[in-house]
């Protein structure tokens, strides 16, 4: 028995010191010793094999398989003026009163079962459906059996991810954070010398680096002479809170949010130690006057970080980028648009926060085979004369939708929670008006 | 382990729905996937709020008429059934349906039931009658009438109301019938109008 737990001993010492070694501290000095570069080639060949293997099969039995990434039904798009001339087509224009049919109608209602059948916004708050299967349970909508060797390659997969990967992750992720909150509260002890802050950056890229090979983590950045800088605010699409984990770990910024209790409390107080991050109390969440003072007085100090903030206010699914909220481009400093593109293929990175709490969330991730992201820096943009802050947000936001090959939306996030509010009913009401009533101002304004 | 759409939905079932509403089997597992995503209660049902959660929905002026078509008399919840049968209304008519057996019972995507369905959009207490307070409800739902600006008072609402009885109504009972309703519409291309292009 003793002998037993000697030998799982000196397997856990082993276990530790091949992590650090091949694992940590490459991520310290920010060095790459090629291994996850070999696992990410092995899985891009198997699921190419598991790909085709699919579709020959497919193929052999004649099963059509209903491509998910068309729609489901094809829209005309007119506008409500062309759509409602041609219903009216069949009738001349009536002399006098109102100009309406009883086919008028028709029109909203197609509209209405086509939004039901299929619409822009609800898809975007559940994760996108896969042209091919990835070999993980949780994208398999339709329980098929394609071959054996299909499904001793998943099980093969299920095995790794739950038995050795996952261990592995949860062990850095761990081992990450607990450095984070050490080293970032030593750093705190240093005087307000230049070294303390040179010092704090390190600190933080190294943890955010541990982190991310604790998530496998491919990350591409592109045009990195656009970085954010110091004195500026840096937005980006909101897919998940491992977008900050991917931005940090090429740059350091202060962080905006709502301070929490217990673990997030402790890593939210550790981490203002070393450098100023922006933590609200609940309540002051609330005062916009307040969240734009304070963000206002951080931008105009040009020794602090650049802010990071996520202006769609919530998670969306990566196939999109919704409404921005207006704050952060009222505050007038310079904005630094990024735009996050994961690659779903090898590991959903949405975060359904209806579905899954935080843990079950981490966990997901923490057994795909791997996050492989793309990061785009676009140019720096600042508001320009008589543009208003709705109209600058806008502009960002399609900049980020057209570098990251995302469809650009106007309907808010807060949807998802939220109901629609009932003035863009009106507005549609409104238009209807307008073409009813349109013909009234030929005549004469006599009331009867 | 994660919810498998198509394989709650039994072949049976598909072929029963193929039968009755003429949509393919891809089609209606396609439809089946929309429907569980919006039964956010996961009980196989849709209640009216799952509907109302679809913005663009939410901001159509008739939308909560178009909701209620779904619902058969005094129900609170529809199943996949039913609302498969309401959307067979939206199917286009295909061509080698046009000329079917005239004894064979109508699809439900045919001329009349497209004509019916939006009749009986108007037609709230069922009484196969479109009466003038119906027409006026349906009016105030579509048009502006508190803003400034663009704004139709009550009364001219009403007169167009009169006006569109007038010119329907045939027996002189001041109220569109269903034949009177088919007869004003017989020139309007109610099989594009009233259809939704479906992909494979």
């Amino acid at each position: 028995m003793e002998d037993f737990w000697v030998v799982v001993l000196a397997g856990l010492k082993v276990w530790v010191y091949l992590i650090v070694a091949l694992l940590m501290v490459p991520a310290m000095f920010g060095f790459s010793l090629g291994i996850s570069e070999t696992y990410m080639k092995i899985l891009v060949k198997t699921l190419e094999w598991a790909t085709l293997r699919i579709q020959t099969v497919n193929k052999e039995q004649h099963i059509i398989e209903s491509s998910s990434s068309n729609g489901l039904i094809q829209r005309d798009d007119g506008s409500m003026e062309e759509e409602l001339g041609e219903l009216r087509r069949s009738r001349p224009k009536p002399p006098v009163g109102g100009d309406f049919t009883l086919s008028d109608c028709f029109y909203f209602y197609r509209r209405g079962i086509e939004d039901i059948v299929e619409d822009e916004v609800t898809q975007r708050f559940s994760s996108e459906e896969l042209v091919s299967w990835n070999l993980l349970t949780r994208t398999n909508n339709v329980f098929q059996y394609i071959s054996l060797k299909l499904t001793m390659v998943w099980g093969l997969g299920v095995f790794i991810r739950y038995c050795i990967l996952a261990p592995l992750r949860i062990t850095l992720a761990s081992i990450g954070l607990t450095w984070l909150v050490i080293g970032t509260t030593a750093v705190g002890f240093l005087p307000n010398w230049r070294l303390k802050s040179w010092l704090s950056d390190w600190v933080h890229v190294m943890c955010y680096r541990i982190c991310a090979r604790g998530l496998s983590c491919t990350i591409h950045y592109y045009n990195k002479e656009n970085r954010p800088r110091k004195g500026g605010i840096c937005v980006a699409n909101h897919t998940s809170p491992i977008d900050i984990v991917i931005l940090c770990n090429d740059g350091c910024y202060a962080m905006v949010g709502q301070s929490h209790g217990g673990l997030m409390g402790v890593l939210q107080r550790a981490m203002a130690r070393s450098c100023p991050h922006i933590w609200f109390e609940r309540a002051d969440m609330k005062d916009r006057h307040l969240v734009a003072k304070r963000l206002t007085d951080h931008v105009n100090d040009n020794t602090k970080l650049p802010i990071l903030i996520f202006p769609e206010g919530t998670c969306i699914n990566n196939t999109s980028v919704m409404m921005f909220k207006k704050g952060s481009f009222e505050i007038g400093g310079t904005i630094y648009p990024v735009a996050i593109k994961y690659d779903p293929q090898f590991g959903d990175a949405f975060w359904n926060s209806a579905k899954y709490n935080m843990v079950s969330y981490l966990l997901r991730m923490m057994t795909s085979w791997a996050i492989v992201c793309n990061v785009w820096y676009l140019p720096a943009m600042t508001q320009q004369e008589g543009e208003d802050a709705v109209q600058f947000a806008n502009r960002v936001k399609s900049a980020i939708a057209h570098r990251g090959g995302l469809v650009d939306l106007s309907w808010d996030g807060g949807l998802k929670r939220a109901k629609v509010k009932d003035m863009f009913k009106e507005e549609q009401q409104k238009m209807y008006s307008s073409m009813v009533v349109g013909s009234e101002e030929d005549n004469s304004s006599h009331s009867d | 382990m994660g919810s498998r759409a198509s394989s709650l939905l039994r072949e049976e079932e598909i072929e029963e729905i193929k039968k009755e509403t003429g949509f393919s089997h891809s089609q209606i597992t396609r439809l089946y996937s929309r429907f569980t995503s919006l039964d956010k209660g996961e009980n196989g049902t849709l209640g009216r709020e799952d509907f109302q959660r679809i913005p663009e929905l939410a901001i159509n002026p008739l939308g909560d008429r178009i909701i209620n078509a779904f619902f058969p008399e005094g129900e609170d919840q529809v199943n996949f059934r039913g609302f498969m049968r309401t959307l067979a209304h939206f199917r286009p008519i295909e061509d080698n349906e046009k000329n079917k057996d005239p004894t064979a019972s109508e699809p439900l995507n045919s001329r009349i039931n497209k004509l019916l369905f939006a009749f009986q959009l108007y037609d709230l207490d069922r009484d196969d009658k479109i009466s003038r307070d119906e027409l006026l409800q349906v009016l105030r739902m579509m048009v502006l009438r508190m803003m400034v600006g663009v704004n139709i008072s009550d009364e001219q609402l009403g007169s167009i109301a009169d006006r569109t009885i007038q010119e329907a109504d045939q027996n002189g009972d001041n109220s569109i019938s269903f034949n009177e309703f088919i007869k004003v519409l017989e020139k309007v291309d109610v099989e594009q109008k009233m259809s939704i292009r479906f992909l494979h």
